[in-house]
């Protein structure tokens, strides 16, 4: 096990710039996930790591040593890949055993150590099939025991489970989690899917345009989303996102959103917090996720009436699309609360809950209330 | 409705069943007419109509394997009487078997055989070794001018090789390469070489790039990761490849021929030689002949497994 580090890594694929000056620690143990929309440089940034793609400048270090012109196979990492790449014409067995085999290992410790890691997949009973006799979940398990087998320094994974169906696709998280949690192998992990991120991350990288936009627990990126990526990226339904404008009314603040009537209150502090943070000369975005709009039947003080237009019901909730102005703003209501589009109800921003960022830049301002 | 729909595509069937039977028939008489021939008495090889029904006899296999000459006077009946068997039924055809001392010698036939599974083998593992190899670095790598690159392999092909025969004949000559098996082995490796190439090529192209890189950061060097892996993945389109530049190899007439007369000549420009002194004899060249097709028949059918997924390759993987 050990540690990765990026530093200053750049990547050009002729004369387009796929990773721009990308620094990043991954400590040991640690399971890291690169998260971004495709195109992102997340897979390419895995590869660099992996030595299977060179990096134009920049240097990578595993375990302290700067590895960036090593070969792959020197470098004594795991990969595992979306499709599995299982070998067809070997046996699950002989998949396993492959890379021990790479390094010479007597047959007798080829033998434990494939059994040993077979037990703990709970592949044992289907060693001696080849891999095209094996559902997609059954591949994905055998490939990922070739990754462990040797116990390599770090295994990385390129969208391992992208491919299953989505119940499997849950399954294996679980059981990938369940893996980290035997091994403790430090594990970088790509996917475009947040769910994934979230549910199995130590830490998130949020990647778009070959940059790196976040880095942070999940919950830090939820809750505290760097810029205006970021926030639209994580979280599902996607975060409100508006133009915003201050207006304070004697010891009242409020906030107006893009071009609607009424305005939101917000806490009087909250001009001054912004003024303070040196930033918004962009203009000003204020962001808000569906359960920070708190909506109730009856009217009432700071609540503003406002027309609902489109009701999804998800069972466990509903996302309610309320009209302001010519947007839209989205809120997470209890199933069955507003009856039928049309309706009018009432709502306040949680306070807690809203986010701002410089509308040029992207760039939050890092401006929280009460929290 | 079913029951009709059924009936209907059980007609078919059917009738696709008689269509193969009878495409086989017309395929096979070629080969039939020749390995009967072989088998047939001089006198009845060339009957109108052809003779179907006969008693066979392998003479006409023992003149192909033995030096003879036309006989100018009737055989002595007490040499005959001590002559073993197959001496007498050459001896009916009026020719008699020539002896260096007390051994029977043998005819050019095997040495030429011979020279045409070395020539053939030999060159057929080149190409098809040197094509897996030039398939894989234009598959897996960037290589400056790979659409030129090819253009140029491919265009090895546009010409018919016999048009440049007399100028390979007066180069070989110079060099000192006519009558060499080496000399039949660089050209029919020229001949072949950008066919396994292109085919060769296609094939690489379907084995995903994964496979070799899962090796490769599992511990392997390229060249490890290219012999476990890759190989054993291309086998079928190996076998196919090996196939027909093995047939093309085998068959060639033209360029033997040209090239060669005794030390390496292969069986094609050799078997019509045989057609006799005297007689015209079909027999010996029947029996040549069908001799001749019996390493391709069984080099095809050892690989049938992989020729079939072969050809089919694209088709199915994905």
């Amino acid at each position: 096990m050990a540690e990765i580090v990026l530093s200053n890594v750049q990547k050009f694929f002729g004369a387009v710039q796929v990773i721009r000056d990308m620094n990043l620690t991954i400590a040991d143990r640690e399971f890291v996930v690169l998260l971004g929309p495709s195109g992102c440089g997340k897979t390419t940034t895995l590869r660099a790591i992996a030595g299977l793609e060179d990096i134009t400048s920049g240097e990578i270090r595993i375990d302290g040593k700067p590895v960036q012109d090593l070969e792959a196979s020197q470098r004594d990492i795991a990969f595992v890949f979306q499709l599995y790449a299982l070998y067809p014409h070997l046996t699950v067995f002989e998949n396993i055993a492959f890379p021990l085999r790479a390094a010479g290992g007597a047959r007798a410790d080829v033998e434990r150590e494939v059994n040993a890691v077979a037990r703990a997949l709970d592949i044992g009973h289907f060693l001696g099939k080849r891999p095209s006799a094996l559902s997609g979940g059954d591949m994905q398990r055998v490939a990922i025991g070739r990754a462990l087998v040797r116990r390599p320094k770090a295994i990385l994974m390129d969208e391992p489970i992208g491919a299953l169906d989505a119940k499997l696709r849950e399954d294996m998280r679980a059981e990938l989690k369940r893996l980290h949690i035997e091994n403790k192998a430090t594990s970088v992990y790509v996917t475009h899917d947040q769910v994934e991120a979230m549910s199995l991350a130590d830490r998130i990288v949020v990647m778009s345009e070959g940059v790196l936009q976040q880095v942070g627990t999940p919950i830090e990126v939820y809750q505290n989303p760097a810029n205006l990526f970021v926030a639209q990226f994580i979280g599902s339904p996607v975060m409100n996102i508006a133009d915003a404008r201050l207006e304070t009314e004697g010891d009242e603040a409020k906030v107006r959103l893009g071009d609607a009537g009424e305005a939101f209150g917000v806490p009087l502090a909250l001009p001054g917090a912004i003024e303070a943070s040196g930033r918004g000369a962009g203009g000003l975005s204020l962001g808000i996720r569906p359960e920070g709009v708190i909506v109730a039947h009856a009217p009432g003080k700071g609540l503003v009436p406002l027309e609902a237009h489109g009701i999804e019901p998800l069972g466990a909730y509903d996302i309610v699309d309320l009209k302001v102005g010519s947007g839209v703003l989205r809120a997470r209501t209890a199933s069955g609360f507003v009856g039928k589009p049309g309706d009018t109800v009432f709502a306040r921003l949680d306070e807690t809950q809203t986010h701002f960022f410089d509308t040029r830049s992207g760039q939050s301002l890092g401006v929280r209330l009460g929290a | 409705m079913a029951a009709v729909k059924s009936s209907g595509r059980a007609a078919v069937n059917r009738l696709a069943v008689v269509g193969v039977i009878i495409a086989t028939l017309i395929f096979l008489a070629p080969i039939y007419w020749i390995a009967s021939t072989a088998f047939k008495p001089r006198a009845l090889a060339t009957t109108v109509p052809p003779t179907v029904l006969f008693q066979p006899e392998i003479t006409s296999f023992i003149k192909l394997f033995v030096k003879r000459v036309q006989m100018n006077k009737p055989v002595d009946p007490e040499a005959y009487a001590a002559a073993p068997w197959w001496e007498q039924r050459i001896m009916d055809n009026g020719e008699r078997v020539l002896r260096a001392g007390n051994s029977v010698q043998v005819s050019g036939y095997p040495s030429r055989f011979m020279n045409s599974l070395i020539i053939a083998i030999t060159s057929t593992v080149l190409a098809v070794g040197m094509g897996t190899f030039t398939a894989y670095g234009f598959s897996r790598f960037r290589v400056k001018g790979e659409a030129d690159l090819l253009f140029f392999i491919l265009s090895t092909r546009m010409l018919p090789p016999i048009v440049v025969a007399i100028p390979m004949f007066l180069m070989y000559r110079a060099v000192g390469l006519t009558d060499t098996h080496i000399g039949l082995i660089i050209l029919y490796i020229a001949f072949n070489l950008s066919f396994s190439v292109w085919l060769m090529k296609g094939f690489m192209d379907e084995i995903p790039k994964e496979y070799e890189e899962a090796a490769l950061v599992d511990g392997y060097t390229r060249m490890q990761a290219f012999f476990k892996i890759v190989l054993p993945e291309a086998a079928t389109g190996i076998a196919a490849t090996a196939v027909f530049c093995f047939i093309t190899a085998w068959n060639e007439y033209a360029f033997a021929l040209i090239m060669t007369n005794r030390r390496a000549q292969t069986a094609p420009p050799f078997i019509p030689s045989q057609l006799g002194s005297g007689l015209p004899d079909w027999t010996v060249i029947a029996a040549g002949t069908t001799l001749f097709l019996l390493p391709v028949a069984i080099f095809t059918f050892a690989l049938r497994g992989h020729l079939l997924r072969g050809v089919t390759f694209g088709a199915i993987r994905k």
